[in-house]
């Protein structure tokens, strides 16, 4: 009996195992084929990451043959394995900047070297229609950057070319998509220094001057800082327009409500759908979080509605046959 | 037409159930709006709905501790305890309510000292109190620190399940609260019950008292309860 059961449960387990595995197969490769392929670097690039990929770099006297070593200033560290899964990683670095730069020690003239802003390669350039680069920069010259920052912040102030990933296309991992977007707006919004150098003013406690929000750390990772601090545009993916402090979202509603403008903002990228996922409002909402008002369930709110209504009927009911029994009473 | 008065309902019953009350309706209330909010018809600005629904929250686990001792270290608690038969019990009131309330049928179970609930209001109370309340306030407890709750549950937010646990039970203590309040005039008169509440005592009248179909199960109210 029991060479019986073994052998009946290894049969089991094998056969289980042989449909389990090509399951587990194609999830594992679909997740890997899921991020963007990396691509190769080129030799003259590669010649570059020598010095840039790394914290300290060396320079020889071809002279004298002495050699020093010199510490890399962190903005010009480029990390070789995030800059070829970037949007821009399959760009020489010559592609972008001056040709000077493969002089070693690099030339003056570098010193000087103009950088490209995004329009200068997407403007008016139709492969990029679709992502409306025009209302991107007519949105951001209305913006409090542009306004008050004017030639000292540009598009490179918030997407950095060498890591910079079109990810907020990408379905899942939102946590992690926020953490990236807002991290970019506490570069400067939360580091004393950064922020210093852009303009002459003391730098906000972010902490204190959100502490209106109920359970601000939640809000925190669950939210850009984009959504409530800048105004949206129907013809592009992300909002531009940042607004003044005083102009941004503060009333709760305008989020937690059926009408959510984070449908606007947020969760633009995904399927815009009223109503979906066995009748919850913003269904697209729940794949990352739950949103109170926001996430209303039509059929709970119809049930809801419908035994309520029910319980008003069965009281009345009942208090109508009470008063009669107790006027017969009082007849008799 | 009163003949006795008995004792019911101490003071700190009174307290517990009112200030329960009060509570209980702030959490409806504000929970209707928050769950319902639209910006152009509020019904309690967003905002002040949260911290009122949070503050009313944290009161209500106090309360219901407080109740908890209360029936555990007080003659009370043995008014919630269900008895033998106690099925049996439970239909006989149920038809009471649906039937013999109608014909002016005494009711099977009236109050005495010993008694002071039916087995309906008996285990009404106990689910309300001790499965719907405190899964109101153990879910409403994680929804205030959202990091303790588990993030996936078989491919569902735990933050969303939470949340309909915690609206599905503060529905179902809605539905409680509107047959409780019709249930206040089902005394002897309209206002009886009320009065008791606000007394603590209980009227006994001559008529109920010989009706009741088990008047010979009645024990004296003068063995546990105060009388007048």
């Amino acid at each position: 009996m029991k060479d019986w059961f073994r052998k009946g449960a290894a049969k089991i387990s094998l056969l289980s195992g042989m449909l389990l595995l090509p399951v587990l197969f194609a999830v594992f490769f679909s997740s890997v084929a899921a991020d963007k392929p990396q691509t190769a670097i080129d030799e003259e690039s590669q010649q570059c990451l020598v010095c840039h990929s790394s914290h300290r770099y060396e320079i020889t006297d071809t002279l004298t043959g002495e050699t020093v070593t010199m510490k890399m200033h962190s903005e010009l560290q480029i990390d070789p394995v995030e800059y070829r899964s970037a949007t821009h990683g399959e760009f020489k670095c010559t592609d972008c900047h001056s040709a000077d730069y493969n002089i070693h020690p690099h030339p003056v003239s570098t010193k000087f070297e103009a950088n490209y802003t995004c329009m200068d390669c997407h403007g008016g350039d139709e492969t990029y229609a679709s992502f409306h680069f025009e209302t991107i920069e007519e949105e951001y010259l209305k913006s409090i950057h542009a306004t008050e920052l004017g030639e000292e912040f540009t598009c490179w102030s918030c997407h950095n070319p060498h890591t910079y990933k079109l990810s907020d296309k990408l379905p899942g991992q939102l946590v992690n998509r926020v953490a990236r977007n807002n991290a970019a707006c506490l570069t400067c919004h939360g580091d004393i220094n950064n922020y210093a150098v852009l303009i002459e003013k003391e730098l906000p406690d972010l902490i204190k001057s959100h502490d209106w929000l109920p359970n601000q750390s939640l809000h925190f990772r669950k939210v850009r800082c984009i959504d409530c601090h800048s105004a949206n545009n129907d013809s592009i993916m992300v909002a531009h327009l940042v607004l003044p402090a005083d102009q941004s979202v503060r009333n709760c509603v305008e989020c937690h409500s059926t009408n959510s403008i984070l449908m606007a903002s947020l969760y633009k990228h995904q399927a815009v759908e009223k109503r979906s996922k066995l009748g919850f409002y913003n269904g697209v909402i729940m794949n990352e979080a739950y949103l109170i008002g926001a996430n209303r369930n039509y059929y709970l709110n119809v049930a809801s509605i419908v035994i309520f209504i029910m319980v008003l009927i069965g009281i009345a009911i009942h208090a109508t046959l009470r008063y009669i029994n107790r006027h017969r009473k009082h007849g008799n | 037409m009163a003949t006795k008065k008995i004792y019911l309902y101490p003071l700190w019953l009174r307290i517990w159930h009112h200030v329960n009350a009060v509570l209980m309706l702030a959490l409806i209330l504000t929970g209707v709006s928050m769950q319902y909010s639209n910006p152009d018809y509020p019904l309690i600005r967003f905002d002040i709905a949260v911290s009122v629904h949070n503050i009313s929250g944290i009161l209500l686990t106090l309360s219901y501790f407080y109740f908890f001792l209360g029936i555990l270290f007080t003659s009370i608690g043995r008014h919630y305890v269900m008895k033998q038969g106690f099925i049996k019990a439970f239909y006989q009131q149920a038809r009471y309510y649906m039937f013999g309330i109608f014909r002016g049928e005494p009711s099977p179970f009236p109050v005495n000292a010993d008694r002071k609930f039916n087995p309906i209001q008996q285990i009404t109370y106990n689910v309300i109190q001790h499965a719907i309340t405190p899964v109101t306030f153990i879910t409403g407890w994680a929804l205030l620190y959202p990091e303790t709750i588990i993030l996936n549950v078989f491919g569902y937010s735990g933050i969303l399940l939470t949340s309909l646990l915690h609206v599905a039970a503060g529905f179902l203590i809605s539905i409680f609260l509107v047959i409780h309040l019709y249930f206040i005039t089902v005394g002897h008169s309209v206002s009886s019950n009320m009065k008791s509440m606000i007394t603590g005592y209980h009227e006994i009248h001559d008529d109920v008292k010989n009706n009741s179909a088990d008047s010979e199960g009645e024990q004296s109210s003068e063995d546990s309860g105060k009388t007048k």
